[in-house]
């Protein structure tokens, strides 16, 4: 399929033919490589959990519980398979395949090392090299809201419709502020292909040239991926499961297995755009010249994932859900106003360092420096302005049928005294102790 | 040949559903199979080497238009099954079928006639559907249109705002009662 070829990516059609089972080989091996993910990240994220909450966690099945995941895995395998009567039975089927698809298909431009020899043949360690490989995650990771939206209106119940629904807007507002922080690496790099990001970052990583956008996307990483403290999509409190409330079995299975790959991608995607993707980290290479050679690589990749999703599982133990409101108002009047800021910056002084050859890397710094602490700013009304509100000021009255119900005074309030027939009758306006 | 063969069946699954748009009775099956559409479309600037395009397309109709338009059905009503109170009348489906086939007849005839089967080379050095080719495009030659829309897109935004917000609306009503 010559049509595919694009001419300044070597080694994809045009220049180089890779052998068809070199591909399978390639597609297989990421396959593996995202379940393994998701079975070890579930042991793991229940093992820092617990150990952060002072239990052990689940230690029984295989050597520490590493196959937990896997026992879990078939439990649920086994498990009746329910398809509720007032669901939109092909839509029902059909969600949890969308929602998982896509996620597997994101993986597909994520680079994992350099050029290796596999059997004679050099090739990169990834599976297709596309010019506008970020756009593609982009475009692919949304197509991946629609199995949640459709699980939840699909399943013809109220709870799965409202988590639906919350997701949906939730995914699309954090969404813009995703793009938004990647376009600082496209101005800085100069392209959209992750195999040419990576290449950028031999010297410095994103992460800390362009620390704002850096900060955006780890912000909107969480958001997207429908993971505490912005898991309100699938609140327990509120809305039962969320979307998956009416599923059952392996469809269940389908969407858990969706949203651990989603944070293995974004977690992928962090590392390749932001942390210097599989160059080694500062300083190894300098006692270690093959650091960045061969397959040793992947290890580096590996590691910096697997932090990603620590940082997932370290949030997830500390923060509690925000509110819907805050969490709205957190992406549209903060992070969205502050990358555009931000971006504007950022193109300018690229404009200005092809004008007249500045030190840009100054200015990105002290203005990067600068947009964190305004960021930072920004939460000190936010908690200064949200508590009085919650907490209706002086003693309000006290409403004996507040909701419909007889409820007894809440602290700070007090009863009423009555006046008219009854008050007059009695000193007390209620039975006390003393009258029985 | 491959291509050939290939953009003609993107091209029926394309016009297919699009026709299951109109046609279907379920609501949220509409919209369903709106994004089978776009997503044909998207196939067919794919097979035309226009990747930045075609992204752009998924990424814009399909992940943010269509899911707004299935946010906005679920949040006033998306029941599950046929809503046959929405069907239109012959009178109206007549004329509908009439205007649709009308520009599809003005459109394929002002394409043909203007290309007058003219080949254009795809495997360049650089294609026309290069991300920095689209760019210069549209920020050399087509500024003037591209920030005409993007006013129209303010101009929509802002409109949206001022209609949904009681506390501005609400000095003008009461100066009309």
């Amino acid at each position: 399929m010559s049509v595919f070829a694009s001419p300044d990516v070597p080694g994809f059609g045009s220049d180089l033919p890779i052998p068809w089972w070199l591909l399978l080989v390639k597609a297989v091996a990421i396959f593996v490589f995202l379940v393994v993910m998701t079975l070890f990240a579930i042991w793991w994220e229940r093992r820092v959990v617990a150990r952060m909450q002072h239990r052990i966690g689940p230690n029984r099945v295989g050597p520490f519980g590493l196959l937990q995941s896997l026992a879990d895995g078939v439990k649920l395998a086994l498990k009746e398979d329910i398809i509720p009567k007032a669901a939109d039975k092909v839509v029902f089927v059909l969600a949890p395949i969308i929602s998982v698809t896509p996620a597997f298909m994101a993986f597909a431009v994520i680079p994992f090392g350099p050029e290796v020899s596999i059997f004679g043949h050099r090739t990169a360690l990834q599976l297709t090299d596309l010019p506008v490989a970020v756009l593609y995650v982009l475009a692919v990771a949304s197509v991946g809201i629609y199995g949640i939206v459709l699980a939840g209106w699909s399943s013809g119940s109220t709870y799965p419709l409202l988590g639906g629904l919350r997701s949906s807007a939730q995914m699309i507002s954090y969404e813009v502020a995703m793009g938004l922080s990647f376009v600082g690496v496209f101005i800085y790099a100069g392209s959209m292909s992750t195999s040419q990001i990576v290449a950028a970052q031999t010297q410095y990583w994103y992460a800390i040239l362009l620390a704002p956008s850096f900060v955006i996307y780890v912000v909107s990483m969480v958001g997207e991926t429908n993971r505490a403290p912005f898991d309100l999509p699938e609140a327990e409190g509120e809305l039962v499961g969320g979307f998956h409330t009416e599923y059952s079995s392996l469809k269940f299975a389908l969407f858990f297995l969706a949203e651990y790959i989603n944070m293995v991608t974004v977690s992928a995607l962090a590392t390749t755009l932001f942390l210097g993707g599989w160059h080694a980290p500062f300083g190894v290479t300098s006692f270690w010249a093959g650091a960045n050679h061969g397959w040793w690589p992947i290890i580096w990749f590996v590691l910096k994932v697997l932090i990603a999703l620590f940082v997932f599982i370290w949030l997830r133990g500390t923060l509690p859900r925000l509110r819907y409101d805050q969490f709205m108002r957190l992406g549209w009047k903060v992070l969205i106003p502050s990358s555009l800021g931000w971006l504007l910056l950022v193109a300018t002084v690229r404009a200005v360092n092809a004008q007249y050859n500045l030190q840009s890397r100054d200015v990105l710094l002290y203005g990067g420096a600068g947009i964190v602490v305004i960021l930072l700013l920004t939460f000190i009304p936010d908690l200064l302005a949200t508590r009085p509100s919650e907490e209706p000021e002086g003693e309000p009255e006290w409403d004996a049928m507040a909701g419909g119900h007889p409820v007894p005074p809440m602290p700070g309030q007090s009863r009423p005294v009555l006046t008219g027939a009854r008050a007059s009758d009695d000193d007390d306006d209620l039975p006390t102790e003393d009258d029985t | 040949m491959t291509v050939e063969v290939l953009f003609g069946l993107l091209g029926v699954v394309a016009t297919g559903s699009a026709l299951l748009v109109v046609t279907t009775r379920q609501m949220v099956h509409a919209a369903l199979w709106l994004v089978v559409t776009l997503g044909a479309v998207a196939g067919c600037y794919l097979l035309l080497s226009a990747e930045f395009v075609a992204w752009v397309q998924v990424l814009i109709y399909i992940g943010a238009v269509v899911v707004l338009l299935l946010f906005g059905l679920m949040l006033t009503r998306a029941p599950i099954g046929a809503s046959v109170d929405l069907d239109a009348s012959m009178a109206q489906r007549l004329a509908a079928a009439v205007v649709a086939g009308a520009t599809a007849g003005v459109l394929v005839v002002s394409l043909v006639d203007a290309f007058r089967g003219e080949h254009i080379a795809l495997e360049t050095d650089r294609p026309r559907g290069h991300s920095s080719a689209v760019g210069a495009a549209l920020f050399r030659d087509w500024v003037l249109p591209f920030e005409v829309l993007s006013v129209l897109l303010l101009a929509a935004l802002v409109g949206a705002i001022v209609l949904s917000r009681r506390d501005v609306s609400e000095p003008a009503e009461r100066g009309v009662t």
